[in-house]
C-alpha cells in the first residue's frame, strides 16, 4: 500500500500517475522521448541502460517492468537482460554499450561521479555526443523514477509474470496516460 | 568543459539547448511542480525543497538558481536559503515544511529511505497526501535535474549574485516560456 492515498489499485507508478496526471504527463512525454527514440542509440539500449539503473537504486517495480520491455525488443533474450543488471562487463554486448552502462552507473552514484575518463572511453568505443547525453538523462531519470516509485512505497507486484503483458503494452504503444487511464493488460 | 559539446550556455540550458526534445517535458515538469499555483505549497516553499535538494547533491547551479528563486519568493536573501540549507531544524521555517524536508533528505538519499513514520509525522503536522506526492517527486526530479547538470560536467557561474539578479525574471517567465540564450 503507498503511503498515501492514491484512490486506486494500479502497480508501481501507474498508480501514482493516475494520482496526479498533471505531472504524469510530461514525465510519460519524458520517457518517450528518451526510450522510444531510434536515432543514436536503440529502443532495446535504452532500456537496457534504464533497466541496470533501476537495479542499482534496487527499484524492483521498475528494473523488472523495463528489463521485461528491453526483453520483448531483444526477442525474449532474458538471460541476457540478467546479465546485463548485475554483471554487464561479461555480458555479450558491444564495448560502445559497455562503456555507456559505465557511465550510467556512475551516473547513478551522483553526477559528479562521472570522469572525462569515462567519456574519452566511450566515445573511443564510438559513442557520439548524443548517445552519451541520451545515457546520461536516462540514467538521471531513472534515478527520478525509481525515487518517486519507492519514496511513496508504490504497489510492487511480486508475481513476476504480471510485467510481461504490461511491457507489451509499452512496447507496442509508447509511454503515456493509456498506461493508467486504460484497464491493465493481463 | 563540458564532456560533450554543448551550446556554451551555464547549467542546465547548455543540454537543454543541445536537446529540445528532451528538453520540453522536463520544462513542463518543472512548471507543473515547481510554479503552478493549483498547489497548496507556496512557489517559495517548492523552490525550497528543489533547492534543498540539490544541496545535498552538491550541484552548485541548481541550488543557486533554485535558492536565489526560493528568496524571491519568501522574501528572503542568501543567507536566509543558506541557513536552511546547511540546518533546516534550528530555523523558523513551520514544523510542516520541517517534515517535508526530512522526506526530501530522505527521497535523495534513495526512495528506500523514506519511512513511514516521517510521512506520519508530516500527516501530523497537516501535509495533505497531495503536498507529501509533490514533496517525494520534487525531490526525485531534482535527483534528476542535479545528475543531467553535473553528469555533462556543464559550467556554472561562480557569483552567487548573478542568480539572485536572474531570480525575478526567471519567476516572471516561469520554465516553459523562456528563451534559453537569454
Amino acid at each position: 500500500m503507498p503511503y498515501i492515498n492514491v484512490n486506486n489499485d494500479l502497480p508501481g507508478i501507474r498508480g501514482l500517475m493516475a494520482f496526479s496526471p498533471e505531472t504524469a504527463a510530461p514525465m510519460g512525454d519524458l520517457a518517450n522521448a528518451l526510450l522510444k527514440d531510434t536515432e543514436g542509440l536503440s529502443p532495446a539500449e535504452r532500456e537496457l541502460i534504464a533497466t541496470h539503473v533501476s537495479y542499482l537504486n534496487d527499484c524492483f517495480y521498475c528494473h523488472h517492468s523495463h528489463g521485461e520491455i528491453a526483453c520483448i525488443y531483444l526477442d525474449g533474450n532474458r538471460d541476457l537482460v540478467d546479465q546485463v543488471r548485475h554483471d554487464y562487463q561479461h555480458a555479450p554486448i558491444t564495448e560502445k554499450l559497455k562503456s555507456l552502462l559505465r557511465i550510467a552507473g556512475k551516473v547513478q552514484q551522483g553526477g559528479k561521479k562521472v570522469t572525462t575518463e569515462d567519456v574519452e572511453n566511450a566515445r573511443t568505443n564510438g559513442a557520439t555526443d548524443k548517445e552519451i547525453h541520451d545515457t546520461v538523462l536516462i540514467a538521471a531519470a531513472f534515478c527520478m523514477f525509481n525515487r518517486y516509485v519507492d519514496g511513496l512505497g508504490a504497489t510492487t507486484p511480486t508475481d513476476l509474470s504480471t510485467y510481461p503483458p504490461r511491457a507489451k503494452q509499452v512496447a507496442e504503444n509508447g509511454y503515456g496516460r493509456h498506461i493508467f487511464s486504460q484497464h491493465q493488460p493481463l | 568543459m563540458a564532456h560533450i559539446n554543448l551550446p556554451d550556455l551555464p547549467g542546465i540550458r547548455g543540454p537543454m539547448a543541445f536537446s529540445p526534445a528532451t528538453a520540453k517535458p522536463l520544462n513542463e515538469l518543472a512548471e507543473m511542480l515547481l510554479r503552478n499555483d493549483n498547489n497548496s505549497l507556496s512557489r517559495g516553499e517548492r523552490e525550497l525543497i528543489g533547492a534543498y535538494v540539490s544541496s545535498l547533491n552538491d550541484c552548485f547551479f541548481c541550488q543557486n538558481v533554485h535558492g536565489a528563486l526560493a528568496g524571491h519568493y519568501l522574501n528572503c536573501g542568501i543567507p536566509e536559503i543558506d541557513a536552511i540549507k546547511k540546518d533546516y531544524a534550528s530555523t523558523d521555517i513551520s514544523d510542516k515544511m520541517k517534515s517535508l524536508l526530512s522526506i526530501a533528505a530522505s527521497v535523495q538519499k534513495g526512495g528506500k529511505y523514506v519511512k513511514k513514520e516521517q510521512i506520519e509525522a508530516a500527516k501530523k503536522l497537516g501535509a495533505s497526501d497531495k503536498e507529501i506526492h509533490d514533496t517525494v517527486l520534487i525531490a526525485a526530479a531534482f535527483c534528476m535535474f542535479n545528475r543531467y547538470v553535473d553528469g555533462l560536467a556543464t559550467w556554472a557561474p561562480e557569483d552567487r549574485n548573478y542568480y539572485v539578479n536572474r531570480a525575478p525574471q526567471r519567476a516572471e517567465e516561469g520554465y516553459i516560456d523562456f528563451d534559453l540564450y537569454k
